[in-house]
């Protein structure tokens, strides 16, 4: 299968990159890892005119911490980078659980994380990660740069708030307030498939008690879904069973599943409250960080 | 050098647009006239006439058509030819020396590790990476490597052991 025809434009700056964008009128499209997009214009879904492909743009495969805790991930940074990164495995539990069950291996080392949020696939893992983190993206435009949460970036399947003239350059995650805790799981008939439902998890503890959560849930509804009353519920408590029980008990009734080939929408609800559970299990301090990551692989 | 691709004439447009591209395969320099919707696929298979580099699904699922561009295993039908452009591309056919077989083909030969050998090309460019950056790598971590990678013939067990079996004789090449 061949795309449809289209200029190809490989800018060395992002400046370039910009006018690009600004000239190439309704119908250009930004190329980074290209595992969605090229199979789209494959399959004819997108017929875009112009390519702006951004591999060459320097500076922009990075991930990094600031001294004050938040993250920066450029727009060329591929999941692979993440999956090995000590940087993540070290302060940010959610991100490096999520890093290696993103599709399969050949992909990670093509895909990058902020053409993942751009995408804005209802079962793409990693706007459900970034969103329980509070995270937001960068976007760079003719006016400069502007923060856009994650949570309104996505306005609707394959759908963002993009300007056509903006580009993404950057997600950024805000620093924790405690010690951060928490997973990333995902149900997949085989990997490399869309998830039958994926639940991600963002704690920051203080001691045994929880400051802050964050809990979104991948492939149970039309967008990414955040499921803010189990965040809520969790708040100011101690993670014992029944604070847990309800908080899987309100993750699961945000979710919005279809019933379809991958599941009935009750089973897609079930896997949500046990991932939910399995998670915070993990998490409660009293397990210990050994232990979560055991329980977390056994899962 | 010239290079003749079949005419693609599903569009109207006259006008076809062609990029000149510079690149490397199994080490050899080479310069190509691509249109840029032609795949890196297409590009090894038409192009080049490398036809190890099997199109399974063509549709970024089952890995058959794995190559190395600059030692990362990547999908080719899922990447633009012309985005090769300044980057090293390794296909199977690069794996072997003119009178020696890779340590992975001897080891997908002594292990049975292929019937009817579609995926095998793939397997062996993922495992290669696997190999290159693990050189001891456990069972688990044979499979985590190639879980994009689809069998439907073996059921994978063969598989695993020839990259066991070649990561032995590797580590044995260099002690």
């Amino acid at each position: 299968m061949y795309p449809s025809r289209f200029r190809y434009e490989a800018p060395r700056s992002l400046d370039e990159a910009l006018t690009l964008l600004r000239d190439g009128g309704e119908d250009a499209k930004v190329l980074a890892g290209g595992q969605s997009l090229v199979p789209l214009m494959k399959l004819r879904f997108a017929s875009p005119e112009l390519i702006v492909d951004i591999n060459n743009v320097p500076d922009l495969a990075y991930h990094r911490q600031d001294p004050d805790g938040t993250l920066h991930v450029g727009a060329l940074c591929r999941h692979a980078e993440l999956e090995r990164s000590g940087l993540l495995r070290d302060t940010q539990p959610t991100m490096a659980a999520a890093a290696p069950l993103i599709a399969d291996p050949l992909v990670r080392n093509r895909g990058t994380l902020v053409g993942s949020l751009c995408h804005a696939d209802p079962q793409g893992d990693w706007a459900s990660v970034t969103m329980a983190l509070g995270g937001s993206v960068i976007a760079q435009g003719p006016a400069g740069r502007r923060a856009i949460p994650v949570a309104d970036f996505v306005t609707g399947p394959f759908q963002n708030v993009l300007a056509r003239d903006e580009i993404v350059v950057e997600a950024v995650i805000p620093p924790a307030q405690g010690t951060r805790a928490g997973g990333y799981l995902k149900l997949e008939r085989r990997v490399g498939d869309f998830a039958t439902a994926g639940v991600a998890v963002a704690l920051e503890l203080s001691g045994e008690l929880v400051a802050a959560a964050g809990l979104a849930l991948t492939g149970v509804g039309g967008s990414t879904i955040a499921a803010t009353e189990a965040g809520q519920a969790l708040v100011g408590q101690a993670l014992t069973s029944a604070v847990i029980e309800e908080a899987a008990t309100l993750a699961a009734a945000a979710a919005r599943p279809k019933s379809d080939h991958r599941g009935s929408a009750e089973y897609k609800r079930h896997i949500v409250r046990t991932f939910v559970v399995r998670i915070l299990t993990a998490a409660a301090p009293a397990a210990g960080p050994a232990d979560a990551a055991d329980a977390e692989r056994a899962a | 050098m010239t290079t003749v691709y079949d005419d693609l004439s599903d569009e109207e447009s006259g006008e076809v647009p062609v990029s000149r591209i510079k690149f490397s395969i199994n080490g050899r320099k080479k310069i190509a006239e691509v249109e840029p919707r032609l795949l890196l696929s297409h590009l090894i298979r038409r192009g080049l006439g490398l036809t190890g580099t099997h199109m399974g699904c063509d549709t970024t699922n089952c890995g058959a058509c794995t190559v190395l561009v600059d030692g990362r295993a990547i999908k080719s039908c899922t990447m633009l030819a012309v985005q090769a452009d300044g980057h090293a591309i390794t296909t199977v056919e690069g794996l072997a020396t003119a009178s020696e077989l890779h340590p992975l083909q001897e080891g997908f030969k002594e292990e049975h590790g292929l019937q009817c050998g579609f995926c095998t090309p793939g397997m062996m460019l993922a495992a290669k990476q696997l190999l290159d950056e693990n050189p001891d790598p456990t069972e688990e971590d044979v499979r985590w490597a190639l879980s994009g990678n689809l069998c439907r013939c073996t059921g994978y067990q063969n598989i695993v052991k020839s990259v066991l079996w070649a990561a032995d004789k590797l580590r044995e090449g260099q002690s």
